[in-house]
């Protein structure tokens, strides 16, 4: 053990920095789930691109750095304290793009890892379906084998960036007389394929941040297919495992709200202490941020050192969305009265972004596998309990 | 970078765990609980066969030189054993005190910490503030507190006068004792700042055995959701039963990382070690109070009866809660550091 940075590590942190010192927009871009956003969050990722800066862990030729998981958290680190951009990518970067490099063949890779680098091509997930929520095993659209071709009919939904983004990837049911997780394939495809119909979902914040997909004999070519076909489910597991896992929530996204809490609190003590709770909740945010940072470098130390994450790791997604959560709740005891103004409202003053976070926290138990699933994943596989 | 364990320490670890499981079962702790000390000298003679009363004393007086860190693994096995005997208090507190007396004490301490490491000699320390002294009449050499100063007073000059404890494995005394010049091994600064590595090994110590006694009652619980069985199934089969547990499951790990980057700095010295000890003992004291409460909850009626084992570890995680600083105390020190003092924020400021 060795909780020192190395003189490798630590110019690579500088080298971060002193980009991002220059590159980060001066004024934050609106947001990704309005139109002008999602273009300003495009071009965000090609200037990243640009700097290689856009996936780190990458290989070079993919025009990433090579980097192991400690300097990917460096990199994040670095990310989230000079206040960048969030990620309109993230679907591609940090799930589907791990998936190709797992089970792609090299033909996919080619096509498709550059554009995702780039942000030409932005990806949203086609997961769940009306009647497949946290039992997604129980997907109903289906992808019929017509020669060099699948006809896809059905639908999906909440699928997250699927109002302006390019591409969707998803599991279709490609044999007709499959059960539950048996006869799925992992596809991809165009959003501007003809048949496809995208109805944006308005969120709580009244943006659509996410969308129906309805399919109406979709063709695409089955050479769309990842990991081949029926291994869909195979192939999407990884891809949550990737989800819940390390990479779409790095901790240093919660150690800048417990910063800016800590922050809050101090700016408004005397009202705040009305109610000794608020102390000591901003007090364990700032704990709880910092556990969660400390597992996710030791977890990073596992996998540099060749291990695999085990089902502990759904112990991560629980941990990381109710801290959210709290957080956000104190921020708005805090601000009290204001706690319900929006940004704009004239009487909101430095009210700041803290409402929007408690919206988006309310979605953190739900998405990538509700908190109550997790609970019984680790039960069943982490602690050995009896199935259902 | 690298928060891991080596090889070497991982696989003692587990060395040690095969020892204590076959060592110290429940059965033989309750044993120990009819004898007249509590304690066992058979049990603390194959402790030192192991050698495990060499682990933290200097290689200079006849140790075997490990660290916090190196002994934190072992010390929440002990804790997941429930082992009855002052292993860790001995590792972590008293030897690591002795061994920081100051040189004109050289012949004094290389005398006790040889006899610790040999096994022929054992040490209490008075935690500062709390008028009982935890395994007192077993000890040859007692810490004590006076003022800042620290004294080193042998059994057979105290006496001793026994408080029961809710864990009939915990033996505790209050100690009579007059502090005299010739007793007296530190003071003023020296000794104020023993008194204060001495909290923070104690609070380290406790916290890793806290951490083993959750994972203990975890175990145990889910064991006996697989036994009883009602409307037909294992109990562990229904969801609410498996959510209390998985909860617990949930504080474990997120304690850990607290629990070994407070050993780390302990280990080294660091500024920052008190506020991370006191992460460290927070963190896995609450992860020990919600298995204790999800445990007996799983257990039904069998978890409230003495028969049943969980209460061997049930009422150790009660009773060190409180040892070597309470919560509050704990979180006192948390808040004075990050509303008062200069605590870095922020992403990137953990290491």
């Amino acid at each position: 053990m060795d909780l020192t940075y190395t003189p490798a590590q630590q110019a690579f942190r500088a080298e971060a920095r002193a980009w991002l010192a220059a590159n980060v927009p001066a004024q934050p871009l609106q947001s990704f789930d309005t139109e002008i956003g999602f273009a300003e969050h495009r071009a965000w990722e090609a200037k990243l691109n640009e700097g290689r800066w856009g996936m780190v862990t990458w290989p070079t030729e993919l025009g990433g750095r090579g980097c192991d998981l400690i300097e990917w958290l460096i990199f994040e680190e670095e990310y989230y304290r000079a206040g960048a951009p969030a990620r309109v990518n993230q679907n591609g970067i940090f799930l589907l793009g791990p998936t190709l490099m797992e089970y792609g063949t090299e033909a996919q890779k080619a096509r498709f890892l550059p554009r995702m680098a780039t942000g030409a091509d932005i990806w949203a997930q086609g997961w769940s379906e009306p009647g497949a929520g946290s039992d997604m095993a129980a997907i109903r659209s289906k992808a019929e084998r017509v020669g060099d071709h699948y006809v896809i009919n059905g639908q999906k939904t909440w699928s997250t960036r699927a109002v302006w983004a390019d591409w969707v990837f998803g599991i279709f049911r490609t044999d007709p007389n499959s059960q539950r997780h048996h006869g799925l394939t992992f596809i991809l495809l165009p959003l501007d394929t003809p048949g496809i119909t995208v109805r944006p979902i308005p969120q709580l914040n009244g943006l659509p941040g996410f969308a129906e997909i309805f399919f109406d004999d979709v063709k695409v070519p089955v050479e769309n297919a990842l990991g081949g076909e029926g291994m869909g489910w195979h192939v999407a597991m990884s891809t949550a495992g990737f989800e819940r896992g390390l990479l779409l929530r790095s901790p240093a996204r919660f150690q800048e709200t417990a910063r800016r809490l800590v922050q809050l609190y101090q700016d408004n003590r005397e009202l705040a202490d009305q109610d000794p709770a608020i102390g000591e909740a901003v007090m364990r945010a700032w704990l709880d941020a910092e556990a969660y940072t400390l597992a996710t470098y030791m977890t990073a130390s596992q996998l540099v050192k060749g291990s695999k994450i085990g089902p502990e790791s759904s112990t991560n997604k629980i941990f990381w969305s109710e801290l959210d959560q709290r957080m956000h709740d104190t921020a708005l005891s805090i601000l009290g009265l204001r706690g319900e103004l929006l940004p704009e409202a004239p009487a909101a003053g430095d009210v700041g972004q803290w409402l929007d976070g408690f919206l988006f926290a309310q979605a953190g138990p739900i998405y990538a596998g509700t908190n109550e699933i997790q609970r019984n994943i680790i039960a069943e596989r982490m602690l050995g309990m009896p199935r259902a | 970078m690298d928060f891991s364990f080596s090889r070497d320490q991982l696989l003692f670890q587990d060395n040690v765990r095969s020892f204590l499981i076959n060592e110290v079962t429940p059965e033989r702790i309750r044993e120990m609980w009819l004898s007249d000390t509590g304690r066992s000298d058979a049990l603390w003679g194959q402790l030192v066969e192991l050698g495990l009363s060499a682990m933290t004393v200097p290689e200079d007086d006849g140790g075997m030189g490990m660290n916090e860190l190196d002994f934190i693994l072992l010390a929440q096995e002990c804790g997941y054993a429930g082992l009855p005997e002052p292993l860790v208090e001995t590792m972590l507190i008293g030897v690591p005190m002795l061994a920081g007396l100051e040189e004109d004490h050289y012949t004094f301490k290389q005398h006790w910490l040889g006899r610790v490491a040999e096994g022929r000699a054992r040490l209490a320390v008075a935690e500062p503030g709390n008028p009982l002294v935890s395994d007192a009449h077993v000890a040859d050499l007692l810490l004590l507190a006076h003022g800042d100063e620290v004294h080193a007073v042998e059994r057979s000059a105290v006496q001793l006068t026994r408080n029961q404890s809710v864990d009939p494995s915990r033996q505790l005394f209050q100690v009579q004792w007059t502090p005299t010049a010739a007793t007296c091994v530190a003071t003023g600064e020296h000794g104020r700042r023993l008194w204060a590595g001495a909290f923070n090994r104690g609070a380290l110590g406790s916290a890793a055995q806290l951490l083993g006694l959750a994972k203990r009652m975890v175990d145990l619980a889910v064991d006996y959701t697989f036994e009883r069985k009602q409307f037909g199934k294992p109990v562990g089969s229904f969801q609410a039963v498996k959510h209390l547990m998985a909860n617990v499951a949930v504080q474990i790990e997120f304690a850990k990382g607290p629990l070994y980057r407070a050993a780390y700095a302990v280990a080294g010295n660091l500024a920052e070690q008190a506020v991370q000890v006191s992460h460290a003992k927070l963190a896995s004291a609450e992860a020990a109070l919600l298995a204790a409460r999800n445990a007996i909850q799983a257990h039904g009626a069998m978890g409230y009866t003495w028969e049943v084992d969980l209460h061997l570890f049930m009422k150790r995680a009660w009773a060190l809660d409180k040892a070597w600083g309470d919560r509050g105390r704990h979180k006192g020190r948390i808040r004075a550091a990050l509303f008062e003092g200069q605590t870095a924020l922020g992403a990137g400021s953990t290491f």
